[in-house]
């Protein structure tokens, strides 16, 4: 019996063989049995990969603890292996000395020949670094099946489940959350529901065996806040966060989109809670998208469009004309890996740049990106509070690592939470906004925040016309006047600087003073908070910043960063906020960066502090 | 909704000049919609106009209403968020041949299918004026401009065979010297039930003056011309003598009078006829008169009375939405 504070298990199989369902079910049990958990699933981009390749592997993987676990892992301390591919592809990643449960059925010639091994991996030295336990899963299952009323093919589908069970039973789990939801799942089809329980057990009893030969973990329950907890991924929690929001402006939720992964699971979403009030547009294009959700904000909703990095690079002009028009729209860019296409299905911070200046023109937008799946929830609650409150857009980044990562979440009380938005629309009976002569004045602002009234159509008396030419302060006439151009194009800058004022201070993990500052933003979060946790452990003198306000940044940053010896930023780019810091601040920050698709291990962020503090 | 109110056409009239060049058709375009507006029986505060960018999609700022002068192509998107998200709004798209059939060529076409109750004006002049003189995807081929010193070797897009082939279930024609007409075909066009097209015919008196001439002249329309009326046979000429008839789905052109030729021998306009309305879109004059009026018009379910209908069932059948018990939903767990 192992102890172990955390232990990270990847489920690997072709794209076909239910590595995702398997996964959650993993993951799902082990939070209702008191574990913090992180996950993240892995799927190839394409949809019918052909079957038993590389490129057909589907991964899952779960990292769990007994204390706080931010990150889906660094290394798998155990790969569960449902095919050759599955075993090629992931075999590197998994920790020295770790287990590898391979399924031996499908290391015959054909699954091995469509690996691309050219000898059986199993029968050389090439997995003599780990515990491997090789298991006839497939050919079990089947056979453990053989009294139901099934075919073949149809049996063999259920070798999922008994992997599960064999899982379940080296890392003591209980299967009785996964007995119920099968019997839920396939209500419709008892002899189905009946033989995946059947395999479960299978495999269990299977893995009972294998005491002598493999340790079994067991790991306490972590210390988490008290409360009642649900497991959430980012996408949901963005469209969630987005409902609410409107819930709490008392305004209709407009989503205007088209499919792009990895954003396109924020349209699924939302498109089943139309008892919400939410209308959900699937437009003709990316600019449509957008522009349908502008149509929709003048028409007085609350308009959101959401996309990742080449829909947010069409939607640029559009974004110039809800700045110029001032007028609240939330753009979510779930970011993936770049130029172009690049790789739809991998994360990347690499829209930093163009949330900030990809359009043409002097067009600032608010920028929030949010750092950890849960941590989507309030960012599109705060991405729509300060659009409506500020009647300008805002782009909220998040990433496909933490848009498809999982984690528990702690669900908040919303009579007393994320209840109260204020948004600038105005009645008939508004005197304020109007002239003396009764015309109305659509950029009269408010002395605060600079932000102009938002009268929509069906408003007696308001009638008004906006668009993208320049227009006159206070009255919104077109204007091609230079030193009117000159002011508004101040007005605009002055205006985000004022959402200083509505947003919180930064926050520090750690001294206020020290050595390091880690200075991270986004979904890297998790990765970053860990390994300062971890360094601090060791006594050094490491605190972090994570940055989930980009523009305007909170007005203490600077004096944060001004109590470190230096300033180090990892970021899954090649240094944008880094330089941004750099220009704004003169800081001196360093980078860490890393392009590969991949969220940074904990470890290589621990390293690259480490090598920081050495050349001090 | 608010209660209807008697409007003259000044009412429409917004304060900001009108800035088109002198001669321009397009400020028969603006008073004849303006005077159907008082038509319509919708308020003021109910209508809204949207607009791309070219010299017809300036429209918006000239008319006293809600309205927005957005980015090229785009007006059919925003004005799709515009109705779904307030059905209970007139919207009106302003567009021309450049900013509705090329840059947002794909925009118009979704916006025909999807069927989303509204109504797209397309001032079609052939030429893009604003940008001072380059051909459009209407100019006639061969066409000298300023991008086609040599002559254009585009092929043209017949607007209503685009429409028609989209799915448009209203599409109709006007033109810029008939104010009385544009008026009538707008008010169809606003009662009907969905997206309406309609193309006008409209001059650029400096960068393609005449291109329209023959079958929007005052002296010459009516023997070029054909004015659609449902229910009523295809005759047109100065004497009213002239016909349409089919031989073998081919149109021919016939004088009531010659060759045994009646009156009862005469095409009968039937807008709900989608073949008609095809072959007569293809009808190019001097060979054939130039059809006006309404086309194509077809009952089909309206986008937006869908989703406001499948918002009612849903509520019907899971009551208004509750975002705790949403949270609250699945698998859930108590951390003591």
């Amino acid at each position: 019996m192992k102890e172990v504070k955390s232990v990270v298990i990847r489920f690997s199989g072709d794209s076909g063989d239910g590595m995702q369902l398997t996964g959650t079910q993993f993951s799902n049990t082990s939070a209702l049995m008191g574990n913090d958990i992180s996950t993240f699933p892995d799927f190839p981009s394409e949809i019918r990969a052909p079957q038993g390749t590389v490129a057909g592997v589907s991964g899952f993987q779960v990292h769990l603890g007994s204390s706080e676990i931010t990150t889906h892992g660094d290394e798998p301390d155990v790969l569960v292996a449902m095919n050759p591919a599955a075993l090629k592809a992931n075999l590197e990643a998994v920790k020295k000395g770790g287990a590898v449960i391979v399924n031996i059925d499908a290391f015959d010639l054909k699954g091995l020949q469509k690996a691309g091994y050219k000898e059986n991996p199993l029968e050389g030295m090439a997995l003599s670094d780990y515990n491997v336990i090789k298991a006839n899963i497939s050919s079990q299952t089947v056979e453990a099946l053989k009294e139901y009323d099934l075919d073949n093919k149809s049996k063999a589908r259920c070798k999922n489940f008994y992997a599960l069970g064999i899982t379940y039973f080296l890392f003591g789990r209980s299967a009785k959350n996964t007995l119920s939801w099968i019997e839920k799942k396939f209500a419709k089809n008892p002899i189905l529901a009946e033989a995946n329980m059947a395999a479960l057990k299978a495999g269990r009893n299977y893995a009972e065996t294998l005491e002598a030969v493999v340790s079994l973990y067991t790991i306490e329950k972590a210390k988490i806040k008290p409360g009642r907890y649900r497991q959430i991924n980012g996408n949901t929690a963005t469209a969630w966060g987005m409902i609410q929001a409107a819930k709490a402006a008392g305004l209709e939720l407009f989503l205007g989109s088209y499919p792009i992964t990895p954003a396109t699971d924020i349209l699924h979403e939302l498109s089943h809670h139309k008892h919400f009030g939410v209308k959900t547009f699937q437009a003709e294009d990316e600019i449509a998208g957008i522009c349908s959700a502008i149509g929709a904000s003048f028409a007085g909703a609350l308009a959101l469009t959401t996309t990742s990095g080449p829909g947010l690079a069409l939607k640029g002009e559009a974004i110039g004309l809800a700045i110029i028009c001032e007028m609240p729209l939330v753009i979510v860019n779930v970011q993936r890996g770049g130029p172009s296409t690049g790789l739809p299905t991998k994360t990347e911070q690499s829209d930093l740049n163009q949330a900030l200046f990809g359009r043409n023109g002097e067009s600032p937008a608010i920028v929030v990106a949010a750092s950890r799946p849960s941590d989507c929830f309030e960012m599109a609650f705060e991405a729509s509070r300060l659009a409506l409150e500020h009647m300008h857009p805002v782009i909220l980044l998040t990433d496909g690592y933490i848009a498809n990562g999982a984690e528990p979440w702690l669900i908040p009380d919303l009579s007393t939470s994320f209840n109260k938005i204020n948004h600038r629309q105005i009645t008939k009976d508004d005197k304020e906004f109007k002239s003396e002569d009764g015309v109305f004045l659509p950029y009269k602002r408010d002395d605060k925040n600079f932000s102009r009234p938002w009268a929509i159509p069906g408003t007696t008396g308001f009638e008004h016309r906006i668009g993208g030419l320049e227009r006159e302060d206070v009255t919104g006439n077109v204007s091609h006047s230079p030193k009117n151009h000159q002011v508004m194009t101040d007005l605009r800058a002055e205006k985000i600087k004022r959402v200083q004022d509505n947003i919180p201070l930064q926050k520090l993990t750690g001294e206020s003073s020290g050595d390091i500052l880690v200075l991270s933003w986004g979904g890297s979060y998790g990765a970053c908070y860990s390994a300062v946790k971890a360094l601090q452990e060791e006594g050094k003198k490491v605190s972090l910043a994570h940055l989930r306000y980009i523009n305007p940044m909170p007005s203490n940053l600077e004096e944060i960063i001004g109590q470190f010896k230096r300033v180090l930023v990892p970021e899954l780019n090649s240094g944008q906020m880094r330089d941004l810091l750099n220009c704004r601040f003169q800081c001196g920050a360093v980078g860490y960066n890393k392009v590969q698709g991949l969220p940074f291990k904990i470890s290589e962020v621990v390293d690259a502090v480490n090598r920081q503090l050495e050349s001090l | 909704m608010s209660e209807a109110v008697a409007y003259k056409k000044k009412d429409f009239v917004s304060s900001q000049e009108v800035r088109w060049c002198p001669g321009c058709g397009d400020y028969a375009i603006l008073s004849s919609i303006q005077t159907a507006m008082t038509k319509i029986g919708k308020r003021r505060e109910d209508i809204v106009c949207v607009s791309g960018i070219g010299c017809s999609s300036r429209f918006p700022y000239y008319v006293n209403s809600y309205g927005m002068h957005t980015i090229h192509g785009r007006a059919p998107g925003i004005a799709s968020g515009v109705k779904i998200h307030n059905p209970d709004l007139s919207v009106w798209v302003l567009t021309g041949d450049g900013d509705g059939l090329s840059i947002g060529g794909n925009h118009l076409i979704h916006a025909l299918r999807r069927n989303i109750s509204m109504n797209i004006v397309l001032f079609n002049n052939e030429i893009y004026g604003l940008t001072k003189g380059q051909y459009s995807p209407t100019s006639k081929q061969g066409i000298i401009t300023k991008s086609s010193p040599d002559g254009s070797v585009d092929r043209a897009f017949v607007p209503g065979s685009l429409a028609l082939g989209a799915g448009a279930t209203f599409f109709a024609r006007t033109m810029d010297t008939d104010p009385k007409h544009i008026q009538d075909v707008m008010i169809e066009a606003h009662e009907h039930q969905g997206t309406s097209l309609v193309e006008v015919f409209q001059n650029c008196i400096i960068f393609n003056d005449g291109a329209h001439k023959i079958y929007t002249d005052r002296a010459t329309r009516d023997d070029y011309s054909l004015k659609l009326v449902h229910g009523e046979p295809m005759i047109f000429g100065k004497d009213r003598n002239k016909g349409l008839i089919l031989n073998h789905f081919h149109p021919v052109v016939v004088t009531i009078g010659e060759n045994g030729v009646t009156e009862k021998n005469i095409l009968v306009h039937d807008k709900h006829d989608y073949n008609l309305a095809s072959m007569l879109t293809r009808l190019k004059a001097p060979e054939y008169p130039v059809p006006v009026g309404v086309f194509y018009q077809e009952r089909a379910a309206v986008y937006c009375q869908q989703v406001c209908a499948q918002i009612k069932d849903l509520k019907a059948k899971r009551g208004e939405g509750d975002m705790q018990a949403l949270l609250n939903s699945g698998d859930t767990w108590e951390v003591e």
